[in-house]
């Protein structure tokens, strides 16, 4: 199996608090990998590391390496714009932009130059198709994103996402502020999606990582616990912590 | 009615006369110089040069004076307030030093008129050699206005949710590329509005160009930037305090004061109206 992203030691700081320690991760091509945890264990901030959305934050340092395809992620010269298209982010409350559907997914095309017409009226389509909204969309693309309802709303947010062809998509407890149909509808949509995409999905929802990813991993206080295929971390994980977190014996 | 509902008549009684009062001033005012002053206002009032020691005539030189320097302000106080503003809310880190300029710029605002007046005589007429004239007027209210125009941009650029800029970047976007298509066109009206209004009071300032370019009676229009100007608030000034027959003029400086307001009036309406349509162009 090809690792596609690889973090070698990697900490992360926000100002003086140490909020990554040592984390040490081989994330497989086309594979689904779940990250879960207690609240502020760091999830977040490990996801939104590997597209540097915590350049964003002041007073953010990193430290150790994160491959993708083995280049670091965190080299002076790497351009991060470019990172960031190659890993595409599906944030936790669907982030629509104030503009129509079409333009919500022509968005990343139009800002990575691309302008041939046909080509991203294409894309659109396309991208909407992948993200399992086409049907419900394809005769008011016109209409604003927020007219949408919540679920279709964070799936036009995938959408997006797809159009500028990531490699990588990081899903930020994408289905946590919708309704249990709409979650399932997405659920079934990164089984469909991670024969393209590696996906990398923090949750809260234990039954969710049990569910759809292929391996998970278990972060605590900024540590990396425990992290395998997921039949195996939920039925005979290796350690103690693990097991009394899965159980919901804390957390 | 018991001790309780009493409280709470009284506590809106209270509110009540406030809004009253402040009513009943603004209604005086307006009804004192509309009364006095429309029967002034006639098309040759307002196209006409003041004539006979501006015992007589119109005041076209004073509308075209004020129409130019506020054009001038808006030239320098629009652009560089708006970047301003951008820099300070987009790129710069939360520090000491920021703090400090932001609670400057804050205090700017706050500093009187006059001593712009004065600073733009330093700076501009006399450092600069720019002279007493429209161009002077115009950058000294531009200084002015500035403060204004950067608090309200702010202001505006704060109202554009995170999760614009950051869904942006993540699609590979430039922070310039994501402030450009994605944060600027929600926060223009905001910001527009604010300048606006800011202008629309700079435009009835009198302090200010008093030193730098204003002049008493000159009956024809300005043919460059680097000549002296009649502006509506000071010909107001001069009509009802400097005017050597005052109570002869007294109907010219109500017209004046009339025309004045309406101008003010018309720029704040012109920024509600824009605010109003860019609001629903944005959110088809």
């Amino acid at each position: 199996m090809d690792v596609k992203i690889k973090s070698e030691n990697f900490n992360f700081y926000y100002n003086d608090v140490k909020a990554l320690k040592d984390i040490s991760i081989d994330i497989f091509s086309n594979k689904v990998v779940g990250i879960i945890g207690p609240s502020g264990c760091g999830k977040s901030t490990f996801l939104r590391s590997i597209n540097r959305m915590n350049d964003v934050i002041f007073g953010a340092k990193s430290e150790g390496k994160l491959l993708i395809d083995g280049e670091n992620i965190y080299d002076p010269d790497v351009d991060v714009v470019q990172i960031r298209r190659r890993i595409g982010m599906v944030f936790q409350k669907s982030n629509p932009f104030p503009k129509s559907i079409f333009e919500n997914v022509a968005y990343g095309l139009k800002v990575n130059g691309i302008k041939d017409k046909d080509y991203i009226i294409q894309k659109v389509e396309k991208s909407l198709k992948d993200a399992a909204l086409w049907s419900e969309v394809k005769d008011r693309l016109s209409k604003s994103a927020f007219d949408l309802s919540g679920g279709q709303q964070q799936r036009l947010c995938i959408a997006r996402a797809l159009a500028v062809e990531p490699e990588v998509l990081l899903m930020d407890e994408p289905a946590s502020a919708i309704d249990p149909t709409a979650t399932l509808k997405i659920e079934e949509l990164i089984q469909e999606l991670k024969k393209k995409y590696t996906i990398i999905i923090v949750t809260h929802n234990m039954q969710q990582a049990a569910r759809i990813s292929d391996y998970t991993a278990f972060l605590m206080l900024g540590e990396l616990i425990e992290y395998g295929i997921t039949s195996k971390i939920f039925t005979k994980p290796d350690k103690k912590i693990t097991e009394d977190y899965i159980t919901g014996r804390f957390g | 009615m018991n001790k309780k509902h009493l409280k709470e008549f009284m506590g809106f009684m209270l509110l009540r006369i406030c809004i009253g009062i402040i009513g009943l001033i603004l209604i005086i005012i307006l009804y004192d110089i509309i009364s006095k002053g429309a029967g002034k206002i006639s098309w040759e009032f307002l196209t006409a040069m003041p004539r006979k020691g501006m015992t007589e005539g119109g005041i076209l030189p004073a509308i075209v004076g004020t129409f130019m320097v506020t054009v001038i302000t808006a030239i320098l106080a629009v652009p560089l307030g708006m970047g301003c503003a951008i820099y300070l809310n987009e790129y710069v880190k939360d520090n000491k030093i920021t703090r400090l300029i932001r609670m400057s710029i804050r205090n700017l605002s706050g500093v009187p008129s006059i001593v712009y007046g004065l600073f733009g005589v330093v700076l501009f007429v006399q450092l600069m050699h720019i002279g007493t004239c429209i161009l002077a007027a115009g950058l000294t209210l531009g200084l002015m206005t500035l403060p204004w125009t950067i608090t309200a941009s702010e202001e505006a650029l704060k109202n554009v949710p995170n999760s614009y800029r950051d869904g942006a970047l993540a699609l590979g976007a430039s922070k310039w590329q994501a402030i450009r298509t994605n944060v600027l066109p929600y926060a223009v009206p905001g910001m527009l509005t604010g300048t606006i209004l800011g202008l629309a009071r700079a435009a009835g300032e009198t302090a200010p160009i008093l030193f730098t370019g204003a002049a008493f009676y000159l009956p024809f229009l300005p043919k460059s930037l680097f000549t002296q100007f009649m502006a509506l608030p000071y010909h107001l000034y001069i009509m009802s305090t400097q005017h050597h027959a005052i109570a002869k003029v007294r109907p010219i400086a109500y017209g004046t004061a009339l025309v004045l307001i309406v101008l003010v009036f018309t720029m704040n309406l012109s920024a509600i109206i824009l605010r109003y349509q860019l609001r629903k162009r944005r959110m088809e």
